[in-house]
């Protein structure tokens, strides 16, 4: 029988030949990840449950990214909790301020992901990996108690869509664009329950990062994972940056698909997701008169370097709007220290931005620039829902790095060849 | 099990971060997480909730983030069943997970208004508006996931032994 690449390592995870999707199984998983969020609730479930010893010391990773360095009391004490437990089980991949990163940013670029493997975490982007052909998923505090101590996940095996992507895309026109684009055309809940198999030519001219920026949103349709197959790119990554072996998995050809489409990246322009829904977007052509208070550059969708240097070439030798804020925050040291290198956080410090420490902090109206009410800003994270950012009456525009560079520049929002061009 | 309550009626695509907002994910706490329940899209839900009450929604509900702080909020806040026409994955299985009810239901989303008295028989999946006097049948659970409920969580489930039986 055809399987998805899905399906096949499911398939593989689960000591069986062949899935079908519908079928429940218990699946082996290479690592299961919490955060300063997720984790406390799931070291208490463990506890609870008469958890003495994890599973595998190695195929845990605990990251404090939410609301570190930590913003108060309460998430000092959540953070305390991940820290002792961490300590107390001699997790390996427990990663401190100063050395961690936004989890979904850091654990690829350590090479704890490969192509090929089962990986759960309780963040609902735990779907990025899928750029690493792994299948990788979202799940609860509860389910990860229940990894920490078996090792195991159940899992429903997804039926698959397969979204193609044909043509050349055009300059400033990024994964980011496309991810917006295909989940403005399907909906929040148009992956539901589902794979998204990412797929096409167009794909080659992404890079892994823009690559981890669509998989990173395929929650945002609803999907239970996003996934491509491995060219030559991602073993590159993989080779580079992985210290163990990995299994090349591909989609056999007629594997069952419930849907196909097709999209010409040739005709896309740099997309925006107006408030308050990620499937809410736009041409950002249309949306050139929003005005806005604040851009936040970072995240586990837009956080990595590419991202960045994409940023600095709009913001090089320019300033930043004066009545708009521009927060810069790098996904991990790695990237942090990448940009000292390159004199790209210069860039962003003579243009008048804030550099951050990683931390997801705005993203989910944590800390590190919250908005009030009635305040707009256009950031390159993953969601703009009611309150996500701060005031339930603020108002969080989607965009690209290099879109949000523009807008930062101009004070509303831009196409980067406005920018570039004046 | 049987319940009543009184429904409240949202929409599609209700998401965590107004189920619970970000900003009060600081604590583990259910009864703190409970004071905060729904805050971002009904001020008033949780002093005006009653033990007992039922949510009913639209499509897609509980999208966004996989914080469980979302079912646990709801159940400490005293709901004692959500029925939606869809519900996110990682909501709908934390919920299983927690013990949280949750059943699925386009043609009770749709005939189910605020304030309806509604009686849930859970075993049977049977959704009964005492207030029209109409019921609905839910979609039955697949196999797996009746036994999870059955052993009252993912956890207690383990515990029996369940895992590796399925
Ligand atoms: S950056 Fe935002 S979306 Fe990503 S893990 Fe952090 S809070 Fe979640």
């Amino acid at each position: 029988m055809k399987m998805t690449i899905s399906q096949k390592i499911i398939a593989y995870h689960s000591g069986k030949d062949y899935v079908e999707p519908g079928e429940f199984v218990f699946a082996d998983v290479d690592l299961a990840l919490a955060n300063d969020i997720t984790g406390p609730v799931a070291i208490s479930e463990f506890k609870k449950a008469g958890g003495s010893e994890v599973f595998d010391r190695d195929k845990i990773a605990l990251i404090p990214d939410h609301f570190t360095p930590c913003k108060d009391i309460k998430s000092a004490e959540l953070c305390k909790a991940l820290r002792e437990f961490a300590r107390e089980q001699r997790i390996t991949h427990y990663y401190e301020v100063g050395r961690m990163g936004i989890e979904h940013a850091l654990l690829p670029e350590m090479g704890l992901v490969l192509p090929g493997d089962l990986v759960i975490g309780a963040d609902s982007h735990t779907c990025t990996y899928g750029a690493l052909s792994a299948f990788s998923t979202g799940v609860g505090s509860t389910d990860l108690a229940f990894a920490m101590m078996t090792g195991k996940c159940w899992l429903r095996v997804p039926e698959s869509m397969k979204f193609e992507y044909v043509g050349k895309p055009k300059p400033y026109v990024t994964g980011k664009d496309l991810i917006l684009y295909t989940i403005g055309d399907i909906g929040v809940d148009g992956a539901l329950y589902k794979s998204m198999e990412f797929a096409g030519e167009a794909l080659k001219f992404l890079s892994m990062d823009e690559r981890f920026t669509m998989t990173n949103m395929a929650v945002e349709a609803g999907a239970k994972n996003g996934i491509m197959e491995p060219d030559e790119k991602t073993l590159e990554y993989a080779r580079k940056r992985g210290k163990r072996e990995f299994k090349v998995l591909r989609s056999d050809e007629g594997a069952p698909y419930v849907d196909i489409r097709t999209y010409d990246v040739s005709k896309i322009n740099p997309q925006v997701a107006k408030p308050h829904s990620p499937d809410n977007v736009a041409d950002v052509y249309e949306l050139t008169d929003v005005k806005i208070d604040q851009v936040v550059i970072g995240s586990c969708t837009n956080g990595r370097l590419e991202d960045m240097r994409m940023a600095a070439e709009v913001l090089k030798g320019r300033k930043v709007h004066p009545e708009v804020r521009l927060i810069v925050i790098p996904a991990t040291q790695e990237v942090s220290l990448q940009m000292v290198k390159e004199g790209i956080t210069e860039v962003f410090l003579e243009a008048g931005a804030v550099v951050s420490t990683p931390t997801c902090g705005p993203c989910l109206g944590g800390h590190m620039g919250i908005l009030a009410k009635g305040e707009r800003a256009v950031a390159t994270t993953n969601r703009n829902f009611v309150g996500r950012m701060g005031h339930p009456e603020s108002e969080v525009y989607l965009s690209n790095p290099a879109v949000a560079a523009a807008s930062a520049v101009l004070g509303r929002i831009a196409h980067p060849e406005e920018v570039l061009r004046g | 099990m049987k319940f009543t309550g009184r429904a409240w009626v949202f929409g599609d695509n209700v998401d965590t971060d107004v189920i619970i907002p970000a900003r009060y994910l600081n604590t583990v706490q259910p009864e703190e997480l409970a004071l905060h329940c729904m805050e971002d899209i009904d001020p008033e839900f949780a002093k005006k909730v009653k033990r007992g009450d039922i949510i009913v929604a639209g499509r897609n509900f509980g999208c966004g983030s996989s914080r469980e702080h979302a079912p646990l909020a709801i159940k400490a806040a005293g709901v004692s069943c959500v029925i939606a026409k869809s519900f996110a994955r990682i909501f709908y299985r934390n919920a299983i997970n927690i013990g949280l009810s949750v059943l699925e239901c386009e043609e009770a989303a749709e005939n189910i208004k605020e304030n309806d008295e509604v009686e849930i028989d859970l075993e049977k999946g049977i959704i009964k508006n005492l207030t029209s006097g109409r019921e609905f049948a839910a979609k039955p659970y697949p196999d797996f996931i009746e036994e999870i409920i059955r052993a009252g969580g993912l956890l207690n489930y383990a515990r029996r032994g369940g895992e590796g039986r399925v």
